[in-house]
């Protein structure tokens, strides 16, 4: 069976690369110290010595729209393309080419279909920067295969928390049950409170640092239960207009299960709050 | 209330360099441009599947003919959609970094919770 050798849970923030590359004279007063803990992150991957990649994140209105809006949609194609003009516009993201894992991403759609998930899927998809931010963070070498997982946390109507977690215990069932020698590595990406477009938004902190904190704890004890007691679909408005991307940190600690972080770290920044997550299933050196 | 048709504008404006910048230019004839003959078309179909029906209320024409980010916000226009374009258009009319998009927030710091509901 596959191994699966780490879970990394994490925000994406589209401006690292940019603030990452900027001489240390231009630099922001963050950036070191951003850059510091990113490169630590990054080891808690790299330790692990993953063989492939699934890869959680949202679509930004890129290529998914409302005309044909999909829930849950797993990418399988040989290629991704990936990073948007907008995001090149606005982030200064490169454009990036993604290599695919068919084989794995045929096994996720076969084995989530028949464990009652109906999900979408795509043979042509360019994915944007909730999947290309990790690899420029955790993998900037950009040398291994993935399975991108779309999730719907911008649309509305939108899957309720409950179900992000149970799609994460699926994910993880399907990894393990994976007739493959590879090892496996899952990376998801969200977001601590945000704001986005709203009164809130850009402050000196993430919209409400007290749901920041609370967070961070629900996360690093993988208290899935303590996290789902307190949070809805509705709740989720009141930290910042953008946080129902915490609900892919609710689907990666489904993947986790309910242990401990390995690994937790977390940086406040202006506007939002960067958070880093690793968990081994069977131990560091496994 | 057509918000899914303002958001199409807001989505299919801000994915092409050229419609940013018209749209920056010249918001009405833009927005009269586009409602006559894009507004309709399918965008994954050729231009002779397209809809029938769509079209901006008033409010909503006014809205987007006069770059008013406040009004879109209050009719439940996707923030992320209205805040993405409007960087692209007036981020480079500020010297400060993030000045314009804290003076935006600023417009709207009447809003309160619950915001106008996004759904489509």
């Amino acid at each position: 069976m596959a191994k699966l050798v780490a879970i990394l849970a994490t925000t994406h923030h589209p401006f690292f690369y940019k603030t990452s590359r900027l001489a240390p004279e231009e630099a922001p007063p963050f950036a070191a110290e951003w850059v510091r803990k990113v490169e630590a992150y990054r080891e808690t991957l790299t330790r692990a010595r993953p063989d492939v990649l699934v890869m959680v994140g949202s679509d930004h209105f890129h290529q998914l729209w409302l005309d044909n809006m999909p829930q849950f949609l797993v990418g399988k194609a040989p290629f991704y393309d990936a990073n948007y003009y907008n995001e090149e516009r606005e982030f200064g993201l490169p454009r990036l080419l993604l290599k695919g894992h068919e084989e794995l991403s045929s096994y996720i759609l076969r084995e989530g279909i028949d464990r009652e998930f109906d999900l979408a899927f795509s043979n042509e998809l360019r994915v944007d920067h909730s999947i290309t931010c990790p690899i420029i963070t955790v993998r900037p070498q950009n040398d291994l295969p993935v399975v991108p997982i779309y999730t719907n946390i911008f649309a509305p109507p939108l899957p309720r928390p409950e179900r992000f977690v149970k799609l994460g215990q699926t994910i993880r069932e399907i990894i393990d049950a994976w007739p493959s020698d590879l090892r496996v590595a899952v990376i998801g990406t969200g977001h601590l409170s945000l704001e986005l477009g709203g009164p809130r938004q850009f402050g000196a902190h993430g919209p409400d640092p007290e749901f920041d904190a609370k967070a961070v704890e629900w996360i690093a004890n993988g208290d899935i239960d303590g996290c789902l007691a307190n949070v809805t679909l509705d709740s989720l408005h009141a930290p910042g207009n953008a946080t129902h991307g915490f609900m892919d940190f609710m689907l990666m600690m489904g993947i986790a299960g309910h242990r401990k972080a390995d690994y937790a770290d977390h940086l406040d920044l202006f506007h939002t709050m960067e958070a880093y997550f690793t968990w081994y299933p069977d131990g560091v050196e496994a | 209330m057509s918000k899914y048709l303002v958001n199409k504008f807001l989505f299919t404006v801000d994915r092409d360099p050229e419609l940013v910048e018209r749209y920056r230019e010249d918001p009405a004839g833009t927005v009269a441009w586009w409602e006559q003959e894009q507004a309709n078309l399918l965008l994954n179909c050729i231009a002779g599947e397209a809809t029938t029906w769509l079209e901006f209320t008033d409010e909503e024409r006014r809205a987007l003919a006069g770059h008013d980010h406040v009004a879109l916000f209050e009719m439940g226009a996707h923030p992320f959609l209205t805040l993405t374009l409007w960087i692209a258009m007036f981020e480079r009319d500020h010297d400060e970094p993030l000045a314009m998009q804290l003076d935006y927030a600023h417009k709207l710091s009447h809003m309160s919770l619950p915001y106008p509901d996004i759904t489509t």
